[in-house]
């Protein structure tokens, strides 16, 4: 799937859809609310396994269809993840900025992917919780990246937690929150999306 | 017909020969006697930057950090004084503190539980009645840089007994440092977290690209056709669009301001008004809310705040690890011979007086995005470049880095009676004088020490 024109305007990224970011990604791994339904956790599983896959294929674009319009890729740059109105972090992108990031990488001239990485994901520990709200679920994984660069391994671990949003029947991305364990220490030629 | 050329072995450390006007030898950059040479004669004998007051705000704050390979603490201590101690237990060694940051009024070493007051002195020891020496020795307090000092909020430390003062030091540089400075509330700024990145390469890559002009429409090209594609009529200004077609041809420059500092300022492509540098922001997340918000607040004043979201056009490179660029504190660290980390540490505006009308958290939230932006999409294929550049030297017959763009051009350079060296902004001038700064760096043992205070 490709678009065809790129988001020109990006009006969702507000004071009070921060505070939301801030607040939805606080304090939500109660086990009282993990959620229990198969069917539920299984449609949850598959998204992530999907997602993973798309990454490691590199089908930018048909990964970016798994995230509802108004989204975020946020990975913090500190282990308390913090309040990305008041820090840096490691990235934090609208759809926009999303896109332009697809765009830079299906570059022939983005240096830091000549060649292209050769990413394998491995997911594991997908734990679904039931946020307040009906339609949102907030969803822990952990992953274990593995980038092939140019003769070189590297590696990226964590945790996930990506905020889903019902639309229609489907489950999709609403934010990706990557909790990389070594997000407060130099990390050498981040350039592949997590 | 074939023109060869023979091969040759340089003279080992002969400083005339590895570092000419127009070329450096590829062994500055892949000789490890060189490099560690260049950690006691630069990364000591020089002042260098070693964190900001605003990540020690408090006393008994400390930060970890390094002075060249020298693991320190920086401090403020109990009394509020800065220090740079050396994290180095004066028993057997270990390092005293084990944690990046954080508030003590002590670092105990969890070895043999030596423990020390942040002034360095030794506080005491377990079973002292076991040693028959005087604790109250300074030795046995812990070794500190001796210059410790800061300029606006930047503190700087050196080993250098014979150091000119910091302020002579930067010399000429304190002026575009001052007015980055002063356009913020307050004439400062808080560092807010960091991009933290690094390459696989020599320090001086890093120092070597700081002001270059030269590479950026070719290095960038992912990032200038990222910015490109959503731009037309007016908004074909935006970004780095400074550097399309020739930019020789513009108004921009560069300047060398001696001891190896030098800045590129971008500043004269725009107009002076408010709300010029905003106009030319490329997109961020946030931009379209804020704006609105700010204007709705503010009125006529929006334009100049929104400013201060947008970034400062303008490369300012203190020799050797500390740049500013955009509103970025770019601070490198060599971690070996071919191993550099370079952090980016994000600023933001501090409004005490309240000139902002209460706005700064709107003006931060857009600036944390503008800041992430170039780290994203543009660092990463430097230091790709600056990796490969460090693979193409292991090449050991092919023995010179040219660095001789400008030289030998009429009216190209101009030599102010100040000795401030401007040039247009694609010229390597920055490079050579850089290099003849390390050449004299490098040529002479500096007088360097450490101190132990007796309290």
């Amino acid at each position: 799937m490709k678009r065809e024109t790129p988001s020109q305007k990006s009006y969702y990224v507000s004071d009070e859809w921060y505070q939301s970011l801030v607040d939805g990604y606080q304090d939500w791994q109660h086990p009282e609310a993990e959620i229990t339904d198969l069917n539920t956790r299984d449609l949850v599983r598959r998204l992530l396994e999907k997602e993973a896959c798309l990454l490691d294929e590199t089908r930018l674009d048909d990964w970016l269809a798994l995230y509802v319009p108004e989204c975020a890729y946020w990975v913090p740059a500190s282990l308390n993840q913090g309040d990305p109105r008041k820090e840096i972090a490691v990235c934090f992108d609208d759809r926009r900025r999303l896109e332009d990031r697809i765009f830079r990488l299906q570059n022939d001239f983005a240096w830091s992917q000549r060649p292209a990485s050769r990413t394998a994901r491995i997911l594991s520990g997908i734990t679904a919780y039931q946020s307040k709200y009906e339609e949102v679920i907030m969803v822990r994984s952990s992953f274990f990246t593995t980038e092939f660069h140019d003769g070189d391994w590297r590696k990226y671990t964590g945790w996930y937690g990506h905020r889903l949003r019902k639309s229609s029947e489907n489950w999709l991305i609403e934010v990706k929150q990557v909790n990389l364990i070594d997000c407060d220490q130099n990390l050498r030629n981040l350039s592949v999306i997590l | 017909m074939n023109i060869q050329e023979p091969i040759r072995t340089p003279k080992f450390l002969d400083w005339d020969e590895l570092v000419q006007e127009d070329k450096v030898h590829r062994l500055i950059y892949t000789d490890e006697a060189i490099f560690q040479e260049e950690m006691r004669k630069i990364w000591g004998g020089v002042w260098i930057f070693l964190g900001h007051e605003s990540q020690i705000p408090e006393k008994n704050d400390f930060i970890r950090g390094k002075l060249g390979l020298r693991p320190i603490i920086l401090t403020r201590d109990s009394g509020g004084k800065i220090r740079a101690l050396y994290n180095r237990c004066t028993h057997r060694g270990s390092t005293v503190c084990r944690e990046d940051k954080g508030n003590s009024k002590s670092f105990a070493c969890p070895y043999h539980g030596w423990s020390f007051f942040n002034t360095g002195k030794l506080s005491g020891v377990p079973w002292p009645e076991g040693y028959s020496c005087d604790f109250s020795e300074s030795k046995f307090n812990l070794a500190q840089v001796p210059h410790v000092k800061s300029y606006r909020g930047f503190i700087f430390g050196t080993l250098n007994l014979d150091a000119p003062s910091l302020e002579t030091y930067l010399g000429g540089v304190r002026a575009p440092l001052d007015e980055w400075l002063d356009r913020h509330p307050g004439g400062t700024v808080a560092f807010c977290d960091a991009n933290r990145l690094k390459f696989n390469g020599n320090w001086k890559l890093l120092y070597d690209n700081s002001c270059d002009g030269y590479h950026v429409i070719f290095s960038h090209r992912s990032l200038l056709a990222m910015e490109n594609r959503q731009k037309v009529g007016a908004d074909a200004a935006k970004g780095m669009a400074f550097y399309k077609n020739s930019p020789d041809n513009g108004p921009m420059f560069l300047k060398y301001f001696g001891n190896g500092h030098h800045y590129k300022d971008k500043r004269p492509a725009l107009e002076k008004r408010p709300g010029a540098l905003w106009e030319i922001e490329g997109p961020h997340p946030g931009m379209e809310h804020y704006e609105e918000k700010l204007r709705a607040k503010l009125g006529a004043r929006a334009d100049e705040v929104l400013d201060l979201a947008s970034s400062e056009p303008i490369n300012i490179n203190i020799f050797p690890n500390l740049h500013i660029l955009g509103n970025h504190v770019q601070v490198s660290q060599p971690v070996s011979l071919t191993e550099t980390d370079t952090t980016w540490w994000g600023t933001s505006v501090v409004d005490d007086n309240d000139q902002l009308q209460g706005c700064a958290d709107d003006i931060n939230a857009l600036r944390m995005r503008t800041q992430e932006s170039f780290p994203n999409f543009g660092e990463l294929d430097d230091l790709m470049n600056f990796e490969q550049i460090q693979i193409g030297l292991t090449a050991e017959e092919d023995e010179w880095v040219y660095m001789h763009r400008g030289l030998g051009i009429n009216d190209r350079i101009t030599h102010a009676a100040n000795g401030t060296i401007i040039a247009p902004s694609t010229d390597e001038v920055f490079l050579r004088e850089t290099m003849r700064e390390y050449k004299r760096l490098m040529s002479v043992e500096p007088n360097l020490a450490i101190k132990r205070d007796p309290n």
